[in-house]
């Protein structure tokens, strides 16, 4: 179980304070799948940072399992079993597709292993993994190693913030599988596409920095915007 | 041979034992161990300061190897190695030094490398230099490597400096005739008071010529890296430089770029970007499982040796 106890984050912009997130509580329940939407700027990649402890809260806690993890590091979080999938992926100089894989699994994978987990998001391993994490490669080819790279933690809690974007020839159909097959875990991912909320357990919906709305998928589904899942309807 | 010598000769040109092609072993300043073949010739120049190498027409898929070792305090040495090689060759060179010092007294080597590489050759040439030793004598290294290359002939060159060096000044030249390929790979790390400065001159003087200088390095502590480049167009031609440094502690990097299109059909590009390691890069490596110093060294080992 994973908890935000009412946690607040402000940034100061052109020297004026503004509130990112204010009082955000929420439980999140072992293998449930968490989808958090809302409209650009409501909060949600910030939340997401703060639970991996990218940035850190202004005011509040975040508790793991009953322990308070709010002053732990990134690297503590993630030897805990959270792991986080970016929005934008991050790009290196000489570090290569299993080099990363190696470490996100902390063994050293051979073929076999590496195929498994790029075959999940639609790479072939032969091709990839002696390919430089680099702006070589393409939008959608860093997008699924980063993926891949969360897929090979095999983490107990897995947040993704807009994993669709940039996913170029790759469907949307297998991108819901691989989230529907991440088995004993909290995943949390945010999305604007209606194919990942239809298959939330649960859907948040953020809006200025706050929760305008939460609860069972099928309860909040239909209260959403057709064209535009960050907003209600009407 | 000691055990400081089979370290030295491991590092700088990966031999465990003696290689199978022809070679050159220099220590302290003399040759002592050397061998030929039929396809490769290794004469001594006659004023005892170097070798001529000789390789001959279509020799394809061999290798020489010419490491030098240097194990004493207050020595330096000078030392002129010419390679000619022959038209249609494929040829691996490992070259590379390895000073072991450990009196108070610095120790030099100034390696004077020139190549006439044939037609239709290609050279893959690996440099790899490397200090040690508890000493406070420096450990000095200054490469200078000259590079004349006939038409349709590439050349692959591998400079890396794996640590330890006090002070090196490198200096590469080459001149490209019509339709070469020249690619020069260089990955430097400095730490503590180490100087590096390496300054390259190219003429891209035939058509269709290329040549691309990709230059990586890191700098620690108090140390300081200058990197200098001068690229000059003379034909339809195509020219790429690139300096990238990672700071980390005081250190300092200089990126002094000079290119310099002579003919208008010359494209001439320059790149630098020097910098701390990025936040994002550590962050990322951290939300898998390193801590920052592990994420720190996985980025700069990377960065320097892939």
């Amino acid at each position: 179980m994973l908890k935000t106890n009412d946690l607040c984050y402000s940034a100061i912009e052109n020297d004026v304070e503004k509130r990112i997130l204010h009082n955000i509580n929420l439980s999140f329940a072992d293998n449930k799948i968490y989808v958090i939407t809302g409209q650009n700027g409501s909060g949600k990649s910030t939340l997401l940072k703060i639970i991996m402890g990218i940035i850190h809260q202004s005011q509040g806690d975040v508790f793991y399992d009953g322990k308070n993890i709010s002053n732990l590091s990134i690297y503590e979080r993630s030897k805990l079993g959270i792991s986080f999938a970016f929005q934008q992926p991050v790009t290196f100089k000489g570090i290569k597709v299993k080099d990363l894989l190696n470490i996100a699994s902390e063994e050293k994978l051979n073929l076999a292993g590496m195929c498994e987990i790029l075959s999940k998001v639609g790479l072939c391993a032969k091709n990839y993994i002696d390919r430089e994490i680099n702006d070589k490669l393409s939008g959608g080819e860093l997008k699924r190693i980063e993926l891949a790279t969360v897929l090979a933690r095999k983490a107990k809690i897995n947040m993704f913030d807009e994993p669709e974007a940039g996913i170029d020839l790759w469907s949307f159909e297998n991108l819901t599988t691989l989230f529907k097959d991440m088995d004993n875990s909290i995943n949390i991912i945010v999305s604007h596409q209606r194919k990942i909320l239809e298959i939330a357990d649960e859907i948040i919906v953020m809006k200025d920095g706050e929760i305008l709305l939460k609860g069972e998928k099928d309860d909040v589904l239909p209260m959403l915007s057709n064209s535009s899942c960050g907003r209600l309807r009407g | 041979m000691d055990k400081i010598d089979k370290i030295l000769l491991e590092t700088v040109a990966d031999l465990h034992k003696v290689p199978a092609g022809a070679f050159n072993i220099r220590k302290n300043g003399e040759s002592v161990l050397r061998n030929s073949n039929k396809d490769i010739e290794i004469v001594p120049k006659k004023n005892g300061k170097g070798i001529d190498i000789f390789i001959k027409k279509g020799v394809k898929n061999k290798s020489v190897h010419i490491p030098v070792i240097i194990t004493m305090g207050g020595f330096s040495d000078l030392v002129y190695n010419d390679f000619y090689i022959s038209e249609d060759c494929d040829i691996t060179i490992i070259a590379g030094c390895g000073i072991h010092n450990n009196t108070c007294k610095d120790s030099q080597h100034d390696g004077i490398h020139k190549f006439h590489v044939g037609k239709n050759s290609i050279v893959r040439y690996i440099e790899k230099h490397f200090g040690a030793g508890e000493g406070e004598g420096k450990k000095i290294l200054n490469p200078i490597t000259k590079v004349f290359m006939k038409e349709n002939s590439q050349m692959f060159f591998d400079s890396l400096q794996i640590g330890g060096v006090s002070s090196t000044i490198r200096k590469t030249f080459a001149k490209l005739d019509k339709n070469c390929i020249l690619n020069i790979k260089e990955n430097i790390l400095t730490s503590d008071d180490q100087y590096a400065k390496t300054y390259f001159k190219v003429q891209l003087l035939g058509e269709n010529s290329k040549c691309e200088v990709v230059s990586h390095s890191v700098a620690k502590g108090n140390s300081v890296q200058e990197f200098i480049s001068d690229m000059i167009g003379n034909n339809k031609s195509f020219g790429h430089v690139e300096c990238d440094g990672i700071l980390l502690d005081n250190a300092r990097i200089v990126s002094i770029p000079k290119i310099d299109a002579l003919s208008k059909e010359a494209s001439l590009i320059h790149e630098a970007a020097i910098g701390k390691i990025a936040n994002d890069q550590l962050v990322k490596l951290m939300t898998l499982g390193l801590s920052q110093e592990e994420a720190e060294k996985t980025i700069i080992n990377g960065f320097l040796y892939n």
